[in-house]
């Protein structure tokens, strides 16, 4: 009789208003497999993972595991069932200590008190056979990014997890961390825990599954091997069509020096760690400035201090020539420095207002949005729909409210605010994070043919292809320090991951 | 010569705590030798700031539930109003105190899961929800008051007939309380009777700790240690704290975010209700509109001042019941209340001095010289700034605590099931 | 649409009170015909309009806040100081009228917007809450009123025990509005007058509305309350915002009592309107932060405060009143979340389906 699979998932149907996120999908996972789910963003990928942990029900199809029919209400009888899954944005309480996270929800305990002896215990004993080294005691908040996820892991292990989901789990990592994950991974196959893996790092995906299956649009389009297949093959399974590649022509960068950045140095509040350490920099005009890191290495910091958010406790910043060093945010937007926040959501949209009001968020003291004291509706509305005809927006009118519009279009929506407004310098921080290839491309066109007009930009992104294929420069950002200045065109990722996690200095 | 400290975590803190609280009772005895006045040890005044802080106590250790499970409680003052007024009528119309107790906490109980259903459940933003319970807290006290209380009665509108309070012990030997119907010495009174220097205040503040003790206080006082262990040593204590930290992750983990909210929030009217039904049988004997005098915002800054932790929630509230009482104990006390403040500002500005926190000093050397000043030239603090005293503390206390304080991470989170990212 | 939560939770808390009157054995419909006809007389329209008018200022006041998260509870004790101040500097200037009227409107709104600042700078320099430090503000501000008052303000007159401070002179008097009604048809009716600070309250409503819809600095507040992250990256300063509202906020407190100030009372004396701090709060919620809704909002307050007159008369507990105030605070921001959701899940879906029709046209 043949193995029957961990879990299949059957015709698993789910609709939203407007979409239909999973349409007659097919999953079939056999035990110890290490079986990937593939497809860009917006495939259903995550909404199938989500039916799959319970915390969405399908509005058709059926889940089976072992043969048996099972029916999940809640995360908790998919926990029950011995599915975990570990998510890509951590959910971690940074404030309760790795212990109190992971027995979280499944506590051991003596009557009323929970057993810390019997907890600390079992994990130690998690710990050792997979090789997933923690402190039980320490607060999460102090962990690394590639601790946090040994947490995330052991969390669902704790459990009693035979199947594995990992939502993109490689998406934070560096190289060297991505490694160790895998053999983690590879050794938990080995004690027959099954995993499913979520990712669009097809490299990746063909050097670690052994199974590949590739959704696109909601719909499974095949299920391969990976000797079947290479990444051409896997991208264009994906998407359809062929992938644009963020590849540059010729150099447009000028003489002239539009930011300079000298000796910036930032001090922690808490601490007397250095956020910043005697950073130095410059933009020319025509010239895309990369900066490489793993994130929390000073990335936002360096953000926040070019944008007057923070007080500098040395150094130096001239915009066009001009000492910034000690001016305000204002007056910085006012001077021409403009900026794609990392957090589009968090940092630059009023969701419920409508669009036009949202084209004023960063220029508010300026033409054609204001005159003096007050607001100019009509120069607003004006400038809207410039913004939505030009980057190609999807909206019905300048008066939508920002909440309606799709991730890519609010992305391609606040690139043409900050654009449009005719900057000298823009800071793009994760400019094409969470959003469709359609836009992603648009994105990358735009800040092209931008830099070609003499834009200089500081482009700061966790994702290398866009970095590498982008910049003019590239530097690697390490516990506040420029560590070091590549050249795009000749790097690789491993000799970028190299320098981002310290192993090269 | 090696230096003894205690093993324990716990017992580390409580040897920090009694030397901490020995110098403060040595400055005490300082400037009441200066001041000419018994009042700021004296075993009067310790008992009546006991009765005042638990009040205040019980609406912060509320607010610790519902705040740790992340909802802001705005609305515990109107809880607290809640838990005089049922808590009197409780008493009244069973005569008997403990039925009071019962209706008080249930009262208070109503609020909060009022105010559990709209931020909860309709995800209102939780301030205006609590100001809202406020005001409604309020009216409707008013109107219960209007139906409930005929003119007979002994009561009318804005307050409630006589109600006969719940009893009293002292600690035998301690504090002179009976054992099996034998009157043992008070010792620690006979100690204040000395006037001894230093000795004398601490045996006046321990009588007062210790003397005419109404079982509500201790049950109050029992509360504490029993919600640290509530809260940090059992599985629903972690998921109510997980709910305030990160929902969201405790969702995944499918831990009833929802349910744990409504049990804080419940939990925090209780308390608030338990107070309320205090200032009733413990102090007044009587509701009155308007009684509970702004105690349950008191409340919140002790939590605040508490760092959102049962234990600091005593201490700050013990520190505003401390004013409270001066307030009602003589106006000598509160001019010499002038005094300490000033001395304890002199000894933060010696301390910021060593950390070089210049511009820091300065200000609390500016308010230092302040009080001294009114020390100096107010003979008698006018009867209009006494009625503020409590309330004036609490300002200056949360204006002048250092900012290291850390709330719950999704406190005032306006959450939605499903909705992580 | 926008009227929809309104005017559900003020059916909703007429239920509640219904409900309340029916278990203590009154006839609820009885009651509300009995207001209802009290209300509808010159006698009541004038005092409706009375009571509205500081009840409008104090929406505002408490409003300005709102509109950018911040809460200013401490409405109520910035009014009365600001009222105590002036009175007793409005009685010992003598201006013009006209003057006179400016000089003690400005001398309340700095005395308002300095205790406000009060709470303003211990937020943005200690990161103390404002409700907590606003309500202590509020007590301390009672006990001040009532030192100055006994000590410093205090006018004596020979016989009469009564605490107060001196009358304002004729210059410092509001004019009424009877001649208006006249001209209306309806006749003036006896006891207080119409008051004409009204006129003054509907100019700082357009002012507010301009402010905070048309200025610079209303869309910079707005996008502080909606979201101040993206406020802080936009160029918005958070504490010098903070500074700005407050002080505005405190201002707008400070008029809450010249209404009866200049149009009545002429001194300040113990009996003072208090109490008018807080219903602005109720009074904002309810109109949802914008000056027409406020309006309403005060006027619906000043209906019931009047119309509870004839309940006492009629033997029904007032009280019933405060209950249906309180009810309908607390179901009116139920209300709005709910309703704001339902529009949002539409606008969210229309959008969607004119993306898809365009995306068909494309293909």
């Amino acid at each position: 009789m043949p193995d029957a699979p961990a879990v299949e998932l059957s015709n698993i149907t789910k609709r939203f208003p407007g979409v239909v996120a999973n349409d007659q999908v097919n999953l079939r996972v056999m035990p110890a497999e290490i079986h990937a789910v593939v497809g860009e963003n917006g495939a259903g990928k995550s909404t199938l993972m989500k039916i799959l942990y319970g915390m969405q029900a399908p509005d058709e199809g059926e889940i089976t595991m072992a043969g048996q029919e099972v029916r999940f209400r809640s995360p908790r009888d998919a926990i029950n069932a011995g599915i975990g899954m570990v998510h890509q944005h951590f959910m971690l309480a940074d404030q309760l200590t790795v212990l109190e996270n992971i027995i979280l929800g499944s506590e051991p305990h003596i009557g009323m008190r929970i057993d810390f002896q019997r907890a600390k215990q079992k994990l130690g004993e998690l710990s050792q056979a997979y090789g997933l080294a923690v402190d039980p005691d320490a607060l999460v908040e102090d962990l690394s990014v590639g601790e946090r996820q040994r947490v995330e892991i052991l969390k669902v292990l704790f459990r009693g997890a035979r199947i594995l989901i990992l939502d993109e789990p490689t998406a934070v990592l560096v190289p060297q961390e991505v490694d160790e994950l895998f053999a983690s991974m590879r050794e938990l196959a080995g004690e027959g825990v099954t995993i499913i893996f979520i990712s669009h790092k097809l490299d990746e995906v063909l050097s670690i599954a052994d199974v590949i299956t590739v959704i696109r649009q909601g719909r499974t389009i095949s299920t391969v091997s990976p000797d079947e297949v290479d990444a051409q093959k896997l991208a264009e399974m994906m998407v359809g069509s062929e992938l644009p590649t963020p590849e540059t022509r010729e150099s447009t960068v000028g003489e002239r020096v539009l930011l300079r950045v000298e000796g910036l140095s930032v001090r922690s509040q808490d601490s007397d760690r250095m956020l910043l350490d005697d950073v130095s920099f410059t933009i020319r005009e025509g010239e895309i400035v990369g900066i490489a890191g793993v994130e929390g290495n000073g990335q936002a910091t360096l953000i926040d201090a070019l944008m007057g958010l923070l007080p500098l406790d040395e150094g130096l910043i001239e915009l066009a020539d001009k000492d910034m060093s000690r001016q305000s945010t204002r007056e910085l937007r006012e001077a021409g420095l403009g900026l794609i926040p990392e957090d589009r959501h968090r940092q630059a949209l009023l969701l419920p207002e409508p669009l036009w009001e949202n084209a004023m968020l960063g220029h508010q003291t300026v033409s054609p949005f204001s005159r003096g004291f007050w607001i100019d509706r009509k120069g607003a509305h004006r400038r809207t729909d410039e913004i939505i005809r030009v980057y190609g927006v999807m909206a019905p009118g300048a008066d939508t409210p920002a909440i309606a519009l799709s991730g890519g279009n609010q992305q391609k929506f606040i690139v043409g605010r900050e654009m449009l407004a005719d900057p000298l310098v823009l800071i793009a921080a994760q400019p094409t994070r969470g959003i469709d290839v359609g836009a992603q491309a648009a994105v990358w066109d735009q800040l092209r043919s931008a830099r070609a007009a003499g834009l200089a930009v500081l482009l700061v992104s966790a994702d290398l292809e866009e970095l590498i294929g982008l910049s003019d420069t590239l530097w690697v950002i390490l516990r506040g320090r420029l560590v070091a200045r590549l050249d795009p065109a000749t790097t690789t990722p491993e000799e970028l991951g190299s320098y981002m996690t310290g192993v090269r200095t | 010569m090696k230096r003894w400290t205690p093993k324990t975590k716990t017992g580390r803190r409580l040897w920090a705590a009694l030397l901490w609280g020995s110098a403060g009772v040595f400055v005490l005895a300082v400037v009441q030798q200066i001041a000419g006045t018994r009042e700021l040890t004296s075993a009067g005044t310790f008992g009546a700031s006991l009765r005042l802080a638990m009040p205040i106590m019980l609406a912060g250790l509320g607010a610790v539930f519902s705040e740790r499970s992340g909802i802001v409680n705005i609305g515990l003052e109107g809880m607290m109003i809640m838990g005089t007024w049922f808590g009197a009528w409780g008493a009244w119309q069973f005569s008997n105190p403990w039925a009071g107790v019962l209706f008080g906490v249930l009262g208070g109980g109503l609020g909060g899961l009022i105010h559990a259903i709209a931020t909860v459940t309709f995800a209102v933003d939780h301030i205006v929800s609590g100001v809202a319970i406020n005001i409604l807290a309020a009216g409707g006290m008013r109107f219960l008051s209007a139906v409930s209380y005929s003119a007979d009665s002994g009561g009318g509108t804005t307050q409630s007939p006589h109600v006969s309070g719940v009893g009293t012990f002292s600690l035998p030997f301690l504090a002179g309380g009976d054992l099996f119907g034998w009157r043992t010495p008070d010792v620690f009174g006979w100690f204040e009777s000395r006037h001894w220097f230093f000795i004398s205040d601490v045996g006046g503040i321990l009588r007062g700790l210790t003397g005419d003790l109404s079982w509500l206080t201790l049950v109050a006082l029992l509360l504490v240690p029993l919600s640290i262990w509530v809260l940090w040593k059992t599985p629903w204590g972690l998921r109510l704290r997980s709910c305030g930290e990160n929902p969201y992750s405790a969702e995944s983990l499918g831990v009833r975010v929802l349910r744990m909210k409504y049990y804080g929030v419940v939990i925090s009217g209780a308390m608030a209700g338990l107070g309320g039904t205090m200032l009733v049988l413990v102090q007044a004997g009587i509701y009155r509109e308007g009684q509970t005098a702004g105690r349950g915002f008191i409340g919140l800054a002790a939590l605040i001042f508490g760092n959102w932790n049962p234990a600091g929630v005593l201490a700050g509230a013990s520190l505003f019941g401390f004013a409270d009482a001066l307030r009602l104990r003589s106006e000598g006390a509160v001019h010499a209340l002038l005094l300490f403040i000033a001395v304890l500002l002199a000894l933060l500005v010696v301390w910021q001095l060593y950390r070089r926190r210049w511009v820091p000093a300065a200000v609390s050397g500016l308010f230092a010289i302040l009080f001294l000043v009114l020390y100096e030239t107010l003979s008698v603090v006018p009867t209009q700034f006494i009625s503020f005293t409590p309330h004036l503390t609490t300002l200056l206390v949360l204006g002048l605590a250092t900012q290291r304080l850390r709330m719950p991470a999704a406190d005032g989170l306006r959450y939605r099931k499903g909705e992580a990212v | 649409m926008s009227l929809l939560a309104p005017v559900g939770a003020l059916i909703f808390s007429l239920l509640v009170a219904s409900i309340a009157l029916v278990l203590v054995g009154f006839n609820p419909l009885t009651a509300f015909a009995e207001m209802g006809k009290f209300a509808w007389s010159a006698a009541s329209l004038v005092s409706i309009s009375n009571r509205a008018v500081p009840l409008f200022m104090s929406g505002l006041a408490v409003a300005i806040g709102f509109k950018m998260g911040l809460f200013n509870i401490g409405v109520e004790g910035q009014y009365l100081l600001a009222a105590v101040f002036a009175a007793y500097f409005g009685a010992i200037v003598n201006l013009p009228p006209v003057l006179h009227v400016l000089f003690i409107i400005l001398v309340a709104m700095i005395v308002g917007a300095l205790w406000s600042g009060i709470a303003g700078i211990l937020k943005v320099t200690r990161g103390v809450h404002e409700v907590i430090a606003t309500i202590m503000l509020n007590a301390i501000a009672v006990g001040l009123v009532a030192w100055l008052l006994a000590n410093f303000f205090r006018k004596v007159d020979p016989g009469d025990l009564n605490i107060k401070t001196a009358e304002l002179p004729h210059s410092a008097w509001f004019p009424s509005l009877n001649p208006l009604l006249n001209t209306i048809g309806i006749p003036p009716p006896p006891g207080p007058t119409m008051q004409g600070f009204m006129l003054v309250a509907i100019v700082f409503g357009i002012v507010f509305y301009l402010l905070v819809w048309r200025s610079r600095y209303g869309f910079e507040l707005r996008a502080s309350g909606i979201n101040p992250d993206a406020a802080r990256m936009s160029g918005v300063e958070p504490s010098g915002m903070v500074m700005q509202t407050m002080l505005l906020s405190g201002a707008l407190a400070g008029l809450v009592g010249l209404s009866p100030l200049l149009g009545y009372f002429h001194r300040y004396t113990q009996d003072f309107p208090s109490g008018l701090g807080f219903t602005g709060i109720a009074v904002a919620l309810l109109g949802r932060n914008h000056p027409v809704g406020i309006f309403l909002g005060a006027l619906l307050f000043g209906f019931m405060d009047r119309s509870a007159l004839i309940l006492d008369l009629k033997g029904i507990p007032r009280e019933i009143v405060t209950i249906i105030q309180g009810v309908v605070v607390l179901a009116v921001v139920v209300a709005y979340e709910v309703v704001t959701r339902m529009i949002q899940r539409q606008e969210v879906a229309a959008a969607a389906e004119a993306a898809k029709s365009d995306a068909e046209e494309v293909a």
